[in-house]
């Protein structure tokens, strides 16, 4: 059994080990520092880091100050508050500006479990994939999320960086090649392809495992980085399996599957399904019962491919 | 910096006055009531205050200016432009099409600008970050941040204020350009954002009132300001609404709105400059 480890545990790893490395590095967090794991950074260097308080308005335009006087900032607080209620200072004081900020949103989805559905956000990666120049990244286990990371502090402007509360199984290596911007196959098959982004991406492994036994040859992409997303592995994808299913722990509307539907419409229309939140809120639950009650689990990526196959 | 008399201000701001009339009419659109209100402000940090240069305008350790009120950009072209950033004529393309001089300032098109602002409230919240930049870098440059009265109607602005006396960013310097008028009419009616000074003073900022219009009083809030040793500054600057040009002054109405021919020529004959 692979290790459990949630991708925001290791962001925080990352911030600790970047930050002794990169002295340009600022992070700035919500009052969150325990939750979203920028508080390891916060002990070991606390002249570059701002708790800026419960007010992620302003941590957003700080954010954005900060990055305009040349630091590098990742900016932290849980995806709902960052995306939904900062949305419009990330849009017109970070997207618009270019500024060099990096918002990196822990708790997202359904997996953030007891708190319910006023901290269960499924519109982030929507939201911000919206925004001209922003990258969206969604990392699918704690080694990409360290490899990616390293990745996204390196360019230039803004990103969004979604990740997790739960633990969530660790499926690459640590010296993974895992390239910003490109997806990857985990898997090759020729049947059908299921493209994956976050922790649905080890229950698309283990869907792909179990319909092997059934006869059905899956390819499975880890589609991390959203915005700008690889055309070319969802155009060959398309051409080479001919149907698609999308598995993101996010609305069904506007991420993910859209990104991929929007690709696949203009290049290579094929049948796309769609496994995600399906229009509705969430509620209060332990992650795993609420991925079985919204049908974010391996068993729904299973059921959406047979549906098309 | 060795200063001048005032009336030396004063030239210049009926010139920045000019400017800003003139370009919002040939805009057809735009925010003159503000702008007005503003000049003397931003002539008196551009003109008499601030360490910076026009031909390297990403000077490191320069003084940096945020206009948090973004719609009042007129009055910062018209004073970049007075100062040597760039030829007046070229603001004579403000809110056209392809200019560079857009409706609310874009820092990447027009030098001098250091933050894209205009939605309200988040250029204050922005000069916080830069004065936390500052203070990390040790450096010798302050931040100073224009705001509207209008605009701190805004929730932002109150994070931000508590933020900024929380990092006792005593290299920050915000005023507010308190004119009373906002676009549906006196703030008081609006929605009262009064006592200004009270609400800064309990946020923990030290609040000094000016006469906005008068220079002399602005300079000397800016010197009293660089010597807080633990506190921003905010300076509450009593300022009329479309200042300089009788038929604007304190009409809310002159907001957003650009005047026809006549009336802009009548405003710059009362400022005393040509058509």
């Amino acid at each position: 059994m692979a290790e459990s480890i949630a991708t925001r545990a290791a962001y925080g790893e990352f911030l600790v080990e970047e930050g002794a490395r990169n002295k340009n590095l600022v992070v700035m967090d919500a009052d969150l520092s325990g939750s979203t794991k920028t508080n390891g950074f916060a002990k070991a260097c606390p002249e570059r880091f701002f708790n800026m308080g419960i007010a992620e308005q302003n941590l957003m335009g700080a954010a954005a100050g900060l990055a305009l006087s040349g630091k590098t900032v990742c900016a932290s607080t849980f995806a709902m508050f960052a995306s939904g209620r900062a949305f419009e200072i990330i849009r017109n004081s970070i997207g618009y500006t270019g500024a060099n900020v990096k918002v990196c949103a822990t708790h997202a989805g359904i997996t953030v479990g007891e708190d319910g559905a006023s901290h269960q956000t499924f519109e982030d990666i929507a939201l911000m994939r919206t925004i001209p120049g922003m990258t969206v990244v969604n990392p699918s286990d704690a080694a990409s999320t360290k490899i990616l990371m390293r990745q996204v502090v390196e360019m230039e402007g803004p990103c969004y960086v979604r990740l997790g509360r739960a633990s969530v199984p660790v499926f690459y290596d640590d010296y993974a090649n895992i390239t910003l911007g490109k997806g990857n196959v985990l898997r090759q098959g020729k049947d059908i392809t299921v493209i994956a982004t976050g922790i649905m991406v080890s229950s698309a492994m283990m869907a792909a495992s179990q319909l092997a036994e059934e006869g059905i040859d899956v390819r499975v992409i880890d589609m991390h980085t959203i915005k700008p997303i690889d055309e070319e592995i969802i155009i060959e994808a398309a051409n080479e399996t001919g149907k698609i299913v999308t598995a993101e722990e996010h609305s069904v509307i506007g991420g993910l599957g859209s990104a991929v539907a929007e690709v696949v419409t203009r290049n290579c229309p094929v049948k796309i399904a769609m496994v995600g939140q399906h229009d509705t809120y969430g509620e209060s639950g332990k992650p795993d019962e609420l991925r079985e009650k919204y049908g974010m689990t391996a068993a729904d990526i299973v059921n959406a491919v047979r549906g098309l196959y | 910096m060795k200063r001048e008399n005032k009336e030396y201000y004063e030239k210049i701001a009926s010139r920045v006055r000019v400017d800003i009339i003139k370009a919002i009419y040939e805009a057809g659109s735009g925010h003159p009531g503000g702008s007005l209100s503003a000049a003397d402000i931003m002539t008196a940090l551009y003109f008499g205050e601030m360490t910076i240069n026009p031909k390297k305008p990403q000077m490191p350790d320069r003084d940096r200016f945020v206009l948090s009120k973004g719609h009042a950009v007129p009055a910062q072209y018209a004073v970049l432009a007075e100062r040597g950033y760039f030829p007046v004529e070229d603001i004579m393309t403000l809110r056209k099409l392809g200019s560079n001089f857009q409706g609310h300032g874009n820092m990447h098109y027009v030098p001098g600008i250091e933050m894209s602002t205009g939605s309200l409230g988040q250029g204050f919240s922005a000069s916080i970050g830069m004065a936390l930049a500052g203070k990390m870098d040790h450096s010798q440059g302050r931040v100073y941040v224009l705001l509207g009265d209008g605009e701190l109607q805004e929730g932002i602005v109150w994070e931000a204020a508590m933020a900024a006396a929380h990092y006792k960013l005593n290299n920050l310097t915000a005023f507010v350009d308190w004119n009373g008028l906002q676009i549906d009419g006196e703030n008081d009616k609006v929605m009262t954002v009064r006592p200004i000074d009270e609400k800064f003073g309990a946020f923990g900022w030290n609040v000094l009132r000016v006469n906005g219009h008068d220079f002399d009083e602005i300079f000397a809030a800016i010197d009293e300001a660089k010597l807080m040793k633990n506190k921003p500054t905010l300076i509450l600057c009593r300022t009329v609404k479309g200042k300089g040009v009788s038929f604007m002054e304190n009409q809310a109405g002159w907001h957003g709105k650009a005047p026809n021919e006549e009336e802009a020529k009548k405003a710059v004959a009362e400022l005393g400059g040509e058509w």
